[in-house]
């Protein structure tokens, strides 16, 4: 199973199911003869990509707009917030190579503000699977709920095996009383690499995998920030709006004071090169999470 | 299916009909104000549409093959409401809650108001979504068009154009855009900022069908709606030329009265005006941009 089996699939089961792209057919390239017309490429045109996707919704249909995520919802924001969102309609955003994924691409491809300005639209749902497997295990739930929908897609594979998903709960992977890394996407591996280095050193260490930013599973931060002497936010994210700031709303909404660490991109584009290199470089390796987190205060 | 039923006919019904319309429009020009010389120039348009074109009906929104109509100007809506209340779909006294918080009848359309298809008012999203209805209905297979009534000054805006090229690429000539050509957008002229012209001929290079009608005259329009589309395979574009603020001289084609926010006094010299009488003297404070 993979992504475009998937949606094949799916597809083929669910006649309200639409495929859409802006031209970027690359992991979806075998589905135009299987679903005939209800493949629509329109072209390197994110607005029209959008609205039609209203149009479509409205009708009754299920659209999947699959695009790079920055011309997805940069390009087309305000079409996103404004026919999609206003409307509520069960649009489902595809969003390929997020954050630290568009690799060399540079700063125009680098869509590390997505989180924030998709959980900001009202009704909006914002997904982050870790890996291949999450996303498949996830996507099912993202496409059959009457909300519209955000999904930083993924194909890596690692080699853990998730738990069943359900929108709006963390998988709580390990809890640990001396720190928990609040971890989502591509980082997850990296983050579980870190936690065993950090389980060396003799800490208890805690690892969430986030999967739900919106709706996010306040209870699964709450209990991390009570039995955990400090919560680690990591993501390929600028500071601003991403899981940082979700902890921080919810910790301040539930009256708890904790010591909260981000690991984020901080007020800039990151260093465009290919994956291995751009984690070395930002300081996202497991090594680097580990280093970065063991100046413990608590020590 | 069929046109609404005890519709008007002769231009003289739809005239008095359009009458009808603009006084309502006028009467939502005052505490708080609307998008008057905006609607004024679309209720002609408005009215053909729903007593001689569109296969909708209140009761039947439901009907898997009805038609649909678009607002992408937006602005416009109160010619929208007006139509709706003289064709019997909103009860009239409805108008009297216009800017309150009671009710979602504002400045721009609610899709939540039996009428209104969608929301609009950011320009340039309609040709868009209307595109998208068009696809399902092609997907489905129905005899449902969709018209999308965009304003001049919208057409600055690059994803109508989009939407344009995606919709002349998939051969949809289900879908019709009738442009308002009032030949202002909002504060100024659009020939004095950022010229149109020639329209014909560039809706025709996006691969659409094209005719040039006079935007207040029935028998044209009878003439160009008949006959959509206008060539297979293609998607229809109508570009009505209207004038702003049609039916009240004092404000017609005026820079300066594009919004309109007037005393209760002059609305009702204004009505006057339109059914003919003096021509009303106005004082309130012109060219309030929203």
């Amino acid at each position: 199973m993979n992504y475009q089996e998937l949606i094949r699939q799916t597809a083929l089961n669910d006649e309200r199911i639409i495929v859409m792209t802006a031209e970027n057919r690359a992991v979806l390239r075998e589905l135009p003869p299987v679903l005939g017309p209800r493949f629509l490429d329109v072209g390197i045109a994110e607005q029209t990509l959008i609205g039609a996707a209203a149009g479509l919704a409205l009708r009754g249909r299920i659209p999947i707009c699959h695009a790079l995520a920055p011309f997805l919802i940069y390009r087309a924001y305000e079409f996103v917030r404004t026919d999609v969102g206003i409307a509520h309609l069960p649009v489902k955003l595809s969003s390929w190579i997020a954050g630290f994924l568009s690799e060399a691409n540079g700063p125009t491809h680098q869509a590390i503000e997505d989180v924030a300005l998709m959980r900001a639209i009202p009704g909006m749902t914002v997904f982050c699977p870790a890996d291949e497997a999450d996303m498949l295990a996830m996507l099912p739930a993202i496409w059959a709920s009457p909300d519209p929908a955000y999904v930083r897609l993924i194909v890596r594979k690692t080699d853990y095996t998730h738990a069943p998903f359900e929108i709006g709960k963390a998988e709580v992977v390990a809890q640990g009383t001396d720190v928990t890394l609040l971890v989502y996407g591509l980082l997850f591996d990296e983050a579980r690499q870190a936690a065993r280095l950090l389980e060396q050193e003799g800490l208890s260490v805690g690892l969430i995998n986030m999967r739900s930013l919106k709706p996010v599973d306040e209870a699964a931060i709450v209990r991390a920030a009570q039995e955990s002497k400090r919560l680690i936010t990591i993501e390929d994210h600028l500071l601003t709006g991403g899981l940082y700031s979700i902890v921080a709303e919810v910790l301040l909404k539930h009256r708890i004071t904790a010591d909260v660490q981000p690991l984020a991109l901080e007020e800039r584009w990151f260093r465009p090169a290919l994956l291995p290199d751009v984690l070395a470089f930002e300081g996202f390796t497991a090594e680097q999470i580990a280093r970065r987190i063991t100046l413990p205060i608590w020590v | 299916m069929t046109t609404v039923s005890s519709s008007p006919s002769t231009p003289a019904e739809l005239a008095s009909l359009a009458l009808r319309v603009r006084e309502h429009i006028l009467r939502l020009s005052t505490d708080g104000g609307c998008f008057t010389g905006a609607s004024l120039s679309c209720a002609d348009l408005f009215v053909f549409l729903y007593t001689r074109f569109l296969r909708i009906r209140p009761d039947g929104l439901q009907d898997p093959e009805r038609d649909y109509l678009l607002l992408s100007k937006g602005h416009d809506v109160p010619a929208l409401y007006a139509t709706l209340v003289e064709l019997g779909w909103m009860p009239p006294e409805r108008l009297q809650n216009h800017l309150k918080t009671n009710d979602l009848i504002y400045w721009h359309p609610n899709r939540h108001i039996p009428g209104v298809e969608f929301h609009s008012g950011s320009l340039g999203h309609l040709p868009a979504v209307g595109l998208g209805i068009a696809l399902d209905i092609r997907l489905r297979g129905g005899p449902n068009r969709v018209v999308v009534v965009t304003g001049d000054g919208e057409l600055d805006e690059g994803s109508v154009w989009e939407a344009l090229l995606v919709a002349s690429a998939y051969q949809l000539d289900n879908l019709i855009i009738v442009v308002d050509r009032n030949h202002f957008q909002a504060n100024v002229r659009t020939e004095e900022l950022i010229p149109l012209e020639p329209l014909v001929p560039k809706f025709e290079a996006f691969g659409c069908a094209v005719e040039r009608i006079d935007g207040h005259d029935f028998a044209q329009m009878e003439a160009a709606f008949s006959r959509v589309p206008f060539q297979a395979g293609k998607p229809s574009v109508i570009v009505a030329d209207t004038v702003r603020g049609k039916g009240v001289p004092s404000i017609e084609a005026r820079a300066d009265r594009w919004f309109c926010n007037f005393t209760h006094e002059e609305v009702e010299a204004l009505v006057r005006e339109l059914r003919g009488e003096a021509q009303a003297h106005l004082t309130s404070e012109t060219l309030t941009v929203r």
